[in-house]
């Protein structure tokens, strides 16, 4: 299956039948953080993925500028 | 995986809630737990003139839609900062998401307002980049908000932000901090517009599922200036609690909003004033926004008026 992942952007390729949830595990990443995309649909961590699909591996989180004051001061 | 819904093929998990849900009622689910998160807070009225801080991600533009669905009368607010190709991107996609709606959107720009992009700002005035641009944008939203007449300012903080920010208060014992996080900051100060956070009731994850289900096209990259920022540290941290114990994270937030907050807001808010120079309430005789502008601008003076 074919994966495109970011942060930095960058595609890879891996061979075989599996579970999003073992995809995730395999490549070390935090099913908290991120989504997993086949087309337009958003696939949960059950969701098998055959050896010639192509998803996406979506980062969901954002940070940096925190909020915590209510003004300028 | 099953929708709890409709027993269809479920698109979105939502552990925490020990739920999964199909396209359709992921979305239906989302869009109450913000008008609950606007109701049962009060947040606003209906007919209330609000302002939509816009950054052109994920969060901003899904509370954004959600708001103008809802009928609400919002008008967004885009900073663009100056960085590089990742503003003008944000920029760009705000503004595609406002023609497409016909939505109204005000862009502010910190170079043509202020003469510097934030990285200057940061540097000359030696802040980290995401305390730099916290403060511009809390200044401006505040500011702009008072120019337009809008009664209140809505922003896309969501429940990982506002936990983030709770265990980073925590760890540094932050407790004028601690006693001001809540869902809604009130207008302390005739100068003060309140501040509202509609999406503090879900995911950082879900308010991504909605955006991509509702077909919004956000900025999917990252900030450059926020490569190992502590807030990331402090997601990381919070989701591998949340890996372990699912709802781990809405029990941290929701518990310190239910039992301790109003503990530390017994206090009082804090006294404000206006600012000396630019009339914005602060509790200082000069507000921080215009003391880091004054210290990066005679920064950038005096190495200028070095150059052979």
């Amino acid at each position: 299956m074919k994966i495109r992942l970011h942060h930095p952007r960058r595609d890879l390729e891996i061979p075989g039948r599996r579970r999003v949830s073992g995809i995730l595990v395999e490549l070390g990443l935090d099913p908290e953080a991120h989504l997993v995309i086949r087309g337009d649909a958003l696939l949960t961590s059950d969701s098998e993925v055959g050896d010639e699909d192509e998803i996406e591996i979506r980062p969901v989180i954002s940070g940096g500028t925190t909020d915590e004051a209510p003004c300028a001061v | 995986m099953r929708c709890l819904k409709c027993r269809g093929a479920a698109a979105v998990e939502v552990r925490r809630h020990r739920a999964a849900y199909c396209a359709p009622h992921f979305l239906e689910f989302f869009e109450a737990q913000v008008h609950r998160a606007i109701t049962t807070q009060r947040m606003f009225r209906p007919g209330e003139r609000i302002l939509v801080a816009v950054s052109g991600g994920k969060d901003s533009l899904a509370l954004w839609e959600i708001l103008l669905r809802r009928g609400d009368d919002a008008t967004g607010l885009h900073v663009d900062l100056g960085i590089a190709d990742y503003s003008q991107e944000s920029r760009a996609r705000t503004e595609e998401f406002a023609r497409a709606r016909g939505a109204r959107l005000i862009v502010a720009d910190l170079r043509a307002e202020y003469g510097m992009d934030i990285g200057t700002l940061a540097e000359a005035s030696n802040r980290a980049p995401c305390s730099a641009c916290g403060l511009s944008k809390r200044y401006l939203f505040n500011k702009l908000a008072r120019d337009g007449d809008f009664t209140v300012v809505a922003t896309g903080h969501n429940l990982d932000d506002e936990a983030a920010v709770l265990l980073g208060n925590l760890l540094h014992w932050n407790v004028d901090q601690l006693a001001r996080q809540a869902p809604v900051l009130e207008q302390t100060h005739p100068h003060l517009v309140r501040r509202v956070k509609p999406l503090y009731r879900t995911a950082e994850r879900e308010s991504a599922a909605y955006a991509l289900l509702r077909g919004i096209d956000y900025v999917v990259e990252e900030c450059p200036h926020s490569r190992g920022a502590r807030s990331l540290l402090h997601k990381d941290v919070l989701n591998r609690l949340e890996a372990a114990s699912a709802g781990a994270k809405q029990a941290f937030y929701w518990g310190f909003l239910d039992r301790l907050a109003p503990v530390l807001r017994a206090g009082g808010p804090p006294a404000l004033r206006p600012c000396g120079q630019c009339g914005q309430p602060t509790t200082a005789e000069v507000c921080a926004f215009c003391r880091m502008t004054a210290r990066a601008a005679a920064r950038l003076s005096a190495r200028a008026s070095s150059l052979p």
